[in-house]
């Protein structure tokens, strides 16, 4: 299969689907109004509602929302083939990904900005409100232990990227102290800082850095989780303006031109996909496609993540209804390309499938390894740089997407264990130094468990944030589908994902239990005592799949019956 | 959005608030955050709590007398907590 065609093929129907299916939802089920006042207008304070440009609103929104996830969830799952997770991604986009980012933003418009959690005890029950924090939370904790070890296995994978990724914060805090403190305009430090970017790749090809094995009892995997726990605990103390802000600028600039970079790479060289349509070959370790695919492809395909974006600052800055379908639909598009191009590289860049085979000898190899060893070959080759220099380059785009999600992730997680603490009357917890202490620590046991005491294999926690994902977006489209019931509108295009999304959930986090507590038995003490938490999660995430069933179940009887009794 | 006339301008613009926008409302609240305490450290003396800086904030007072009544119902006092000033 030519990859080039793939990517136009892929492309050409997430466009379309943008062209007519959006403008479809938009017209006749959310029913934009041109004249609708926003919450921008409405509540204009120039802090946190401001009307914006659509295009800086959807840069912001895209750029929020496709991150490391998109490029290893796919590189995870082209295991079973590249068909599936091409048709996933590509229908998920158009079907699921666009109606509900879309579906959230238009929905919190209409209810003057509120978050898609304050709108579930709104519109479902205040049950389902206390639901949707927990997975919220569970979703913090895993995506911040997933990254630790994404980002740990790509050090140790690619040892001349550690130097530019740790640069990139230097650079970060040198952007924002010239911007924030010195008032200097953004162009220059923009330009200089993305030139000094890729330049210190150059330094980390000549001087890369491995951890010595063993130290302080450690695998050098272990190692560097811990450090990068540490260093998310303190960047996420820094104020805003010094790292965050920075870092998310340079990481958005970073997603357009690695973007443009891998599509335009693709194009020159059309490598050919040597991966399997099906893969007839899977490991024994692999679980079932169905219903793995749909965890394992969570962002790019839908994403319950992006209802958190479109209802928490997309919303509150939206300066016309109409703007929403730009801004939703076309930002999770952005994302499936994002998905796509990490399909292409991680099963055209290889030179044969024996090679491509190797990479794919277990469940939970490839991602984001697989998407660097390919994307860097495509690139070379593209672009005429040398496969080392690629290969940094793209390791060193991927951390800082990871790096940048973590530091946000355990600032979060921080606001949620002080707000406990306020709310429970905890005063230990409302302490920053001891919520964060406690935060890294939840994240720590976690990357630990699924990946033992060397921090190896702790990729087994991906299918676990995936499906937790999925159940936020369930959450999001039921809000969603329940205002719909309300307005005595058809609630089909948001009902049928909803259901199918939390169906696959709950079917991926069954599957996953049995599979954890196997591994768990044949482990045996101690090693296997290292999984019971994530057990325990896998648990917790099957009550709360059903639950939300019920919850969805129940606000749907109930509006139905609403109308039934309006209507006569 | 800074009104911009050139292509680059333009540019400069767009790109200044793809910078400044995700960030503005948790900027501002930290600001607000810093200049609350600076009130507290301002009125302190007249709420009867000792400050040993009094001296030199006490000429400061006047000029911050127009926020004070926003200041004290962000505080969760809602009426003025001063006995010489009720601004409402």
């Amino acid at each position: 299969m030519n990859a080039a065609l793939l990517a136009v093929v892929g492309l050409s129907m997430i466009a379309i689907g943008y062209r007519f299916y959006s403008k479809f939802i938009a017209e006749k089920i959310y029913q934009l109004d041109p004249d609708f006042e926003t919450p921008a207008h409405a509540q204009r304070d120039d802090i946190d509602y401001v009307p914006t440009n659509r295009v800086v609103l959807w840069g912001h929104h895209f750029t929020a929302v496709a991150g490391a996830a998109p490029i290893i969830g796919p590189g995870i799952a082209v295991i079973w083939g590249w068909l599936p997770a091409f048709i996933w991604v590509v229908l998920g986009t158009m079907f699921f990904a666009g109606v509900h980012d879309f579906g959230a933003v238009w929905a919190s418009v209409r209810s003057k900005a509120r978050s898609v959690g304050a709108l579930t005890g709104d519109v479902v029950t205040p049950r389902a409100r206390t639901l949707f924090m927990i997975v919220v939370f569970f979703l913090l904790m895993m995506v911040n232990a997933v990254f630790g070890v994404a980002i740990s296995d790509a050090f140790q994978e690619t040892p001349s990227s550690v130097i530019p990724a740790w640069t990139a914060i230097v650079v970060a805090v040198a952007i924002g102290v010239l911007i924030y403190r010195m008032h200097v305009p953004i162009l220059w430090p923009t330009i200089v800082g993305t030139v000094i970017l890729y330049a210190v790749i150059f330094l980390g090809d000549a001087v890369p850095i491995s951890l010595t094995d063993g130290l302080f009892g450690l695998a050098p995997g272990a190692q560097w989780i811990i450090i990068l726990f540490v260093y998310a605990g303190i960047a996420s103390l820094l104020p805003v303006w010094l790292l965050l802000q920075p870092r998310d600028y340079i990481n958005g600039i970073q997603l357009f031109i690695g973007l443009g970079l891998l599509y335009g790479a693709v194009l020159i060289a059309n490598p050919t996909i040597v991966a399997p349509a099906i893969n007839a070959n899977v490991p024994a370790s692999a679980p079932p496609i169905f219903p793995l695919l749909f965890v394992t492809i969570a962002c790019g395909a839908i994403s319950g993540f992006h209802g958190l974006v479109g209802s928490g600052t997309t919303s509150k800055q939206l300066n016309k209804e109409t703007d929403a379908r730009f801004v939703g639909y076309l930002g999770s598009s952005g994302e499936g390309a994002l998905a796509l191009v990490a399909i292409i590289a991680a099963t055209a860049g290889f030179a044969s499938l024996t090679e491509w085979e190797t990479m794919y000898s277990e469940f939970g190899n490839g991602g984001l390894a697989a998407f660097v060893q390919g994307g860097a070959v495509i690139v070379s080759s593209g672009v005429g740089i040398s496969q080392g220099f690629a290969t940094t380059l793209l390791t060193v785009m991927a951390v800082l997407f990871a790096g940048t999600t973590m530091d946000a992730g355990v600032r979060l997680q921080r606001y949620i264990i002080q707000e406990w603490g306020s709310i429970y009357s905890i005063p230990i917890l409302q302490n920053g130094y001891i919520a964060t202490a406690a935060a890294v620590s939840a994240c720590l046991l976690l990357a630990f468990g699924a990946g033992g005491p060397s921090g190896e294999g702790g990729m087994l926690i991906w299918p676990l944030f995936g499906t937790t994902n999925q159940l936020l977006a369930g959450l999001t489209l039921l809000v969603i589908s329940v205002m719909l019931v309300k307005l005595g509108r058809p609630a089909r295009y948001t009902l049928t994902p909803m259901i199918f999304i939390t169906t696959m959930a709950l079917a991926a986090a069954l599957v996953q239990l049995r599979t954890l507590f196997l591994q768990g038995r044949d482990a045996g003490w101690p090693a296997g005592g290292l999984l019971y938490p994530l057990l325990l999660i896998d648990l917790v995430i099957v009550v709360l799949a059903i639950f939300v069933m019920l919850e969805a179940g129940s606000a749907f009887m109930r509006e139905r019956r609403s109308a039934a009794t309006a209507s006569t | 959005m800074t009104d911009a006339s050139g292509p680059l301008d333009r540019f400069k613009a767009l790109l200044e608030e793809f910078y400044v926008a995700p960030y503005r409302g948790a900027l501002a609240r930290a600001q607000r955050d810093e200049d609350d305490l600076f009130m507290l450290f301002v009125f302190a003396e007249l709420m009867g709590v000792p400050n040993p800086a009094a001296y030199y904030t006490l000429e400061l007072q006047p000029l911050l007398l127009e926020r004070f009544h926003e200041w004290h119902r962000r505080q969760g006092l809602e009426h003025s907590p001063l006995d010489g000033f009720r601004c409402c």
